[in-house]
């Protein structure tokens, strides 16, 4: 064992370079033409198909497979984009496990569902190599629409407004569009730089202006946007981390695991990445998996996920749960942290055992932690919103807020399931909406 | 372990699975290690007459079309008969059935339609100890521009004829090979058995097109630019095989004539079906070609397996179904079943459904929530819903019983079989006697 695997504290190379990389390399490897030929064999083309009703963006899931089978994955994929422009993405990172697989005839009789992500992920490849963009613009429309947020959401109704020829301004916070497809994703699901050439790609339909480090109310306001534009979609995503509220939490060696997930995909070296000996996710989300996951990966010795409900309420999906503890990541249910310990740095957590209803036992026990990652949940951040709904900007059924002419979707508006697949669909949902009701107006 | 061992025509052999003549039959090699594998007979690549060899296109010479996981489904070729010296054949021939003398050697013959040239090879072909020899009346390409195979089976004259020369000038056995590139099979066969044939052995290839080259705009498979048409086999022509080899047995001018089943044979539910429909023994070509030749050893277990499960000899199993092939006039019109779905095994994939709803009888009703139930005042019984069900046993005709009243035409389902030749609405219907 490399010596650097039992150092204690939060330190870079703790494995070594090359069994890093084997780690973070692609975790369902393209399929190749054969195999592809293969995997569509196995669909049975189902009248009115489970998984295409499963499928938030209602991709026609049957005849994309059969496009494949008989040997045109592009027209697969013009089928599957024409539903959802990040079907490469959703390709890679959809729970299929819980959405589209799940229902597949195929799961239900054999427990052996049609691998449809992975034909997905074939059929969007392929047109994705050969850099072509299947979509043109409709003829311009002289409308013009602030996109604020260049995630999942506002990317979808940024090209579906695009395609319908509307000129779209497209803003992020951030220097790189993407959202959490450039900065969140775990990046075994993301390789190659996947996220930014599938937004470079999209970008091809044209009419879309995208402007980098442009924040909402800091740079631009709800009213100054509305001001300028036709109309305004708000994809701001969830900015803001909740904290865990326990004495301690701000000792050095306690982060987000959400900036550490963007640390990871951003770093060109991943072996140069610091992580703990002993690290702990205090969650039950995706988010709590990827960051456990992507630091056993780094190298850590002990990584550990203390949950506070059961197994069984864990957000992420069991194959999620069962690819980290197939890794060594260990699973600690029915806890919550009741204090950080250490002298400026974390050096222990402290958790007390908690029944499903979070009624604590008083029963405690200590796990050692040189580093820990708070994944129990975002929030939306900022002032002069729309109104919200809980902690979320309230939204009707095709993202239409409580001010007039603004929309929005994806993590920040109400309702879905916070999956980049449900971002998408609201996404071009409201551009939809959003043309109807300027075409209204300008016949009107 | 069930007794295998066959005598096709006084022809022995310790099981009844014959390596058809193709090209794992062309040589000494091949048969050599056929016979270890286990085949009981070979029936040797078809000889030519005398003189300079036959020449074979130096492109490809087969075709194929698969299924998605790249299995080989059907098979053609445009390979003449063999391209080695007489000689050489009938040398190897020879030092074969010499070392194996319990397996069967039979030799294929095609030679132009004049008696000389029968009369000339039919003695040198005897004197390798050959068992039999089978008369290649039915390869379809190449050699039948020139007169030879399926030129003389296409004409049942020359099929007798030709016959009538080999019975006159050999005491060998004589299997006469037909073409299925005919309209009625039972001509040619007919034409056999009145030339003195002691049996007769189908089918041969399918005049084929496996596929086009949709950039060459070629057929396949294709030499500098060109195709032509080859012969089809392998198990995408087996129903076509057992409906011809069926015709023949249950012909009654033809009661008792021997056949030797070919087409698509490719496991020993294949062979059991050809011998079931009538034939004494199979022959086998692409399955060997497409797996090798230990296939056989499949091919006896399971057939040794299936006639010890049913307790009954391999003689038993030859032709114990043509009894009941029919005509379809005689089929009982009183007969009246139902679709029905099994909810348990049902995936709720919907693909009947979609068959019948789009394509048959409008027969099965869709839930909101999936559950597919048959209509039985709209269902025929038509069968398409249990052919197009990836599930196995999931949907299954079910007979209604006599006394109760089918609801698609409210009458009363009769216990008496009833056929179309009394059936009122045949004008040429058979009277009952007044």
């Amino acid at each position: 064992m490399d010596v650097k695997a039992l150092v204690p504290g939060i330190v870079p190379g703790r494995m070594d370079k090359a069994l890093i990389e084997a780690g973070f390399a692609d975790l369902h490897p393209p399929l190749d033409d054969h195999e592809a030929l293969v995997a569509a064999d196995r669909c049975y083309f189902c009248h009115d198909a489970p998984c295409a009703t499963a499928c938030p963006t209602t991709i026609d899931i049957p005849l994309f497979i059969r496009q494949i089978a008989t040997g045109t994955p592009e027209a697969a994929a013009r089928t599957i984009l024409s539903q959802n422009i990040l079907g490469g993405m959703c390709a890679r990172v959809c729970p299929t496990e819980t959405l589209c697989e799940e229902v597949c005839v195929r799961e239900v009789a054999e427990g052996k569902p049609v691998e449809i992500g992975r034909l997905q992920r074939y059929a969007t490849d392929t047109l994705m190599a050969a850099d072509v963009h299947p979509f043109e613009r409709d003829a311009p429309t002289g409308k013009r629409i602030a996109v604020v947020g260049a995630g999942p959401a506002g990317l979808a109704c940024a090209h579906r407004l695009a395609m319908m020829g509307h000129d779209v301004v497209l803003m992020d916070a951030r220097p790189k569009p993407g959202g959490l497809n450039e900065y969140g994703i775990a990046a075994y699901k993301s390789t190659e730089n996947f996220a930014a050439r599938e937004v470079e790609w999209l970008m091809q339909i044209g009419g879309i202006e995208l402007q980098s480090g442009v924040a909402l109310g800091r740079d631009v306001t709800l009213g100054s946007l509305q001001a300028e534009y036709d109309a305004v979609f708000l994809g701001l995503g969830l900015g803001g981390v909740n904290a865990l509220g326990v004495e301690g939490d701000d000792k050095a060696g306690v982060g987000d695991a959400v900036s550490f997930i963007a640390d990871l995909r951003q770093a060109s070296d991943l072996a140069a990445l610091p992580v703990g000996r002993d690290v702990v996710v205090i969650g039950g989300g995706m988010t709590a998996v990827d960051a456990a996951l992507q630091s056993k990966l780094l190298g850590a010795l002990n990584v550990t996920i203390v949950y506070r409900r059961s197994q069984e309420r864990m957000a992420a999906s069991p194959y999620e749960q069962e690819l980290a503890q197939a890794r060594g990541v260990r699973i600690i249910c029915n806890a919550s942290p009741v204090a950080v310990h250490g002298n400026g740095s974390v050096r222990e957590l402290e958790f007390e055992f908690t029944a499903d209803d979070l009624a604590p036992t008083g029963e405690r026990f200590r796990l050692p932690a040189d580093q820990v990652f708070r994944a129990i949940g975002q929030t939306l951040t900022g002032d002069g919103l729309p109104e919200l709904e809980g902690r979320k900007i309230a939204v009707d059924g095709t993202g239409r807020t409580s001010v007039p002419g603004v929309w929005a979707g994806g993590d920040c508006a109400s309702g879905g399931d916070d999956l980049t697949v449900t971002a998408v669909a609201e996404g071009r949902d409201a551009a939809e909406d959003i043309h109807a009701s300027l075409m209204e107006q300008a016949n009107g | 372990m069930a007794d295998l061992s066959s005598n096709f025509i006084g022809i022995k052999s310790p099981n009844p699975f014959w390596l058809a003549s193709a090209p794992p039959t062309d040589k000494e090699y091949n048969v050599r290690r056929a016979y270890e594998a286990g085949w009981g007979g070979v029936v040797w690549k078809t000889l030519g007459e005398e003189g300079p060899p036959v020449v074979n296109v130096n492109g490809p010479r087969y075709g194929a079309i698969w299924g998605a996981d790249r299995r080989l489904l059907g098979l053609n070729n445009i390979e003449l008969i063999t391209d080695r010296p007489l000689e050489v054949n009938l040398r190897e021939m020879k030092s074969v059935k010499r070392d194996y003398p319990d397996r069967a050697l039979v030799a294929s013959i095609m030679v132009p339609c004049t008696e000389e040239a029968w009369k000339a090879i039919l003695p040198l072909v005897e004197d390798t100890g050959a068992d039999g020899v089978e008369l290649n009346f039915g390869c379809p390409h190449g050699m039948s521009e020139r007169g030879m195979g399926s030129a003389v089976g296409q004409v049942p004259e020359y099929i007798e004829m030709v016959t009538r020369w080999v019975k006159q000038y050999t005491r060998m056995p004589c299997i006469v090979k037909l073409t299925p590139n005919i309209t009625d099979i039972r001509k040619p066969a007919m034409a056999a058995h009145a030339g003195g044939a002691d049996a007769v052995s189908l089918i041969n290839t399918i005049n084929s097109i496996t596929s086009v080259d949709l950039d060459l705009f070629a057929p396949e498979p294709t030499i500098d630019g060109k195709g032509a048409h080859g012969g089809y086999c392998g198990p995408a022509v087996k129903p076509i095989a057992l409906n011809m080899v069926a015709e023949i047995a249950r012909s009654p001018e033809m009661r008792g004539l021997p056949i030797s089943g070919i087409g698509g044979v490719t496991t020993w539910k294949d062979a059991a079906e050809f011998m079931a429909l009538g034939a004494g023994n199979v022959q086998v070509c692409t399955a060997a070609m497409t797996y090798g030749f230990k296939v056989v050893q499949e091919m006896i277990s399971g057939l040794s397996q299936y006639l010890d499960e049913k307790e009954i000899a391999l003689s038993d199993l030859i032709g114990r179904a043509v009894p009941n092939v029919s005509d379809w006039q005689h089929l009982n019109l009183n007969y009246i079943s139902k679709a029905r779905i099994d909810q348990d095994a049902c995936i709720s994939c919907g693909r009947c459904y979609a068959a019948c709803e789009d394509t048959s009888h409008q027969a099965i009703d869709m839930s909101e929530d999936r559950v597919f139930t048959v209509k039985d005042d709209e269902c025929v019984a038509c069968n398409l819903c249990v052919n197009v069900c990836p599930i196995e046993g999931c949907i299954t005709m079910e007979r209604m019983e006599a006394g109760a009243i089918d609801p698609r035409t409210g009458r009363v389902v009769q216990a008496e079989p009833a056929d179309w030749t009394t059936h009122p609405n045949n004008p040429m219907a058979l009277k009952a006697a007044e």
